[in-house]
């Protein structure tokens, strides 16, 4: 039974990603993506790990992934009618990041399975959320706070990228002009 | 019976009651609404079939059933089959996290009457009505229509920046409780004998402006503003399709409603009532009543609490249907102005009031 229930999810995790990087509509990808989430989102719940799960698909699939498919209806992107040419350094990065990729999961597995004696599963106390919060707060509080900055980091750069050449950042109305779904005004116009 | 099979067939009972109930939510607040309305512009409404037009919504169900199911020329087909069964997946299961009563005892067992008692409690229940977006996003793509489109866009970014103003007021809840149960937040109420409302006032409104733009009800209702956009992201949709969205739109009220009801006014609980003993003093007096007298003192405690939770979700529900013939619809930059200029810095004070009260040991 729960072998079924991991295959059914294992495959739909794996099919879906495929779907994602070879569909050539935008919109059937993303929602490729949706999919491939909430699979590994389930594949977590199996593994005994409830939170990730649930902030997978809290974050991922109910907030990042919606502003995606929100950029690509503003953006008005069409179906890709044939694949870009690919440049050289495009092909070697990408042989390189498969490497890259395998090499770590080859790591895992030696983990899970090889060199080191069997690892005990995790218990229920160590995956609970007060134990989490626990570690958060105290043993992994620099990270915590280092990932805080990034996050900051990336806000300040998105608003340095959206001022206008002149260095003044647009005026809160004319960028509620500019919001989907209203229409331009009267005194907007030129 | 064995222990584990009475807790399955307590954790199907409890689920079956919901499942009954948020079925049958959407045609009764179909009636509510239009005869609300009706009063509220002082004219009959439907009053037709059925006394007092009750069963207006059950021939609307047959219409609904029998009418042609129209797909537009230029409709991208799969994506707009998929559309409306999205906007039921949110509803039919966010309510599972919800406390429909105490913990009973049923046959010797301690019988839960959530659906799913699980740590991460009420993020569940964000995360799976988080989902709902989708549906709005695909139902306007699909249809090739830019009365759609815009539609769907407004939906997506009002949902988004609504979200994070709803996430804030829910954690001013979790703070004093220390647990994201919503069990607990009801038990916590009910030790305190004060519902969260007196102490969070700022959220409970922050809340409740917020599940308004959450739901895409007026005066929020710009995805489907009717003056601009005929009727947003389901333009195009009729028949049982539309009849999905429509059922979507009233079970994510109701569980909202549902979650406000838990978080803010005690749930299950009535101050200084005791259900353990009002249900055993019924079962006492019913005991010799045939079939009423084999339900034991706990399982009329779980009836009332139902039935108490139940009422409070009518009580919001009565208090959308008032707003949205209240108030005149915002105009969509007014409402991103509000989400982030008010609600947001709103909820995060409220927070951090809480937090500092939490600290202090006063809440």
């Amino acid at each position: 039974m729960e072998l079924a229930v991991f295959i059914l999810f294992a495959l739909g995790a794996l099919v879906s990603a495929l779907v994602v990087v070879t569909h050539r509509n935008p919109v059937y990808a993303t929602m490729s993506l949706v999919l491939t989430l909430v699979c590994v989102a389930a594949l977590f719940l199996m593994l005994g790990a409830p939170f990730i799960a649930t902030l997978q698909v809290l974050i991922y699939t109910g907030a990042i992934v919606v502003l995606f498919l929100f950029v690509i209806m503003l953006l008005n992107i069409q179906r890709e009618e044939h694949a870009a040419p690919s440049s050289g350094i495009q092909r070697w990065a990408a042989i390189f990041s498969a490497l890259v990729f395998a090499g770590l999961l080859l790591g895992l597995f030696w983990r899970a399975h090889g060199g080191d004696p069997a690892q005990a599963a995790l218990t229920e106390e160590q995956v609970s959320l007060t134990t989490l919060a626990r570690l958060l707060f105290t043993e992994y509080m620099l990270p915590f706070q280092a990932i805080g900055l990034l996050l900051l980091a990336g806000v300040v750069a998105a608003t340095s990228l959206a001022r206008r050449p002149d260095g003044r950042l647009s005026s809160p109305d004319q960028e509620m002009a500019h919001a989907p779904g209203v229409a331009p005004r009267a005194e907007d116009a030129p | 019976m064995s222990p584990q099979q009475i807790q399955f067939l307590g954790m199907v009972a409890t689920l079956l009651i919901w499942v009954v109930f948020m079925l049958q939510v959407t045609p009764i607040m179909v009636w509510v609404e239009r005869r609300g309305a009706a009063l509220m512009q002082d004219r009959p409404g439907p009053n037709r079939v059925g006394p007092l037009g009750l069963l207006q919504s059950l021939a609307d169900a047959v219409k609904f059933m029998f009418k042609e199911s129209v797909v537009p020329a230029g409709a991208d087909r799969p994506l707009f089959a998929m559309a409306p069964l999205l906007a039921l997946i949110p509803a039919l299961t966010t309510y599972t996290v919800i406390p429909l009563g105490p913990t009973i005892e049923v046959g010797g067992q301690q019988v839960p009457l959530t659906v799913v008692s699980a740590d991460t409690g009420v993020l569940l229940l964000l995360a799976l009505s988080s989902l709902g977006v989708y549906a709005l996003i695909i139902a306007g793509y699909s249809s090739d229509n830019k009365y759609s489109l815009f539609g769907s866009l407004r939906a997506s970014a009002q949902m988004i920046s609504y979200e994070l103003a709803l996430t804030l007021a829910v954690v001013g809840v979790l703070l004093p409780v220390g647990s994201l149960r919503l069990e607990e937040v009801v038990k916590y109420q009910q030790a305190h004998h004060l519902w969260n409302i007196v102490p969070q006032i700022i959220g409970f409104v922050v809340f409740m402006v917020a599940s308004f733009a959450e739901t895409n009800r007026a005066p929020f209702d710009l995805p489907e503003a009717e003056s601009e956009l005929v009727a947003g992201y389901h333009t195009e949709y009729g028949a049982m399709k539309f009849a999905l969205f429509f059922m979507g739109e009233y079970m994510a009220m109701t569980a909202l409603s549902a979650l406000a009801a838990t978080l803010y006014l005690g749930g299950w609980t009535i101050p200084f009532v005791d259900l353990f003993a009002v249900g055993a003093s019924i079962a006492g007096t019913l005991s010799s009543v045939p079939l009423f007298g084999a339900i034991t003192g706990p399982v009329w405690t779980g009836i009332l609490a139902a039935l108490v939770l139940f009422g409070k979700v009518f009580a919001f529900l009565l208090f959308f249907v008032w707003v949205r013939w209240t108030f005149p619809r915002y105009r969509f930059d007014q409402l991103l102005r509000l989400g982030w200029k008010v609600l947001l810095p709103l909820s995060i004070l409220n927070v951090l009031i809480v937090a500092v009260l939490t600290l202090k040991g006063i809440l």
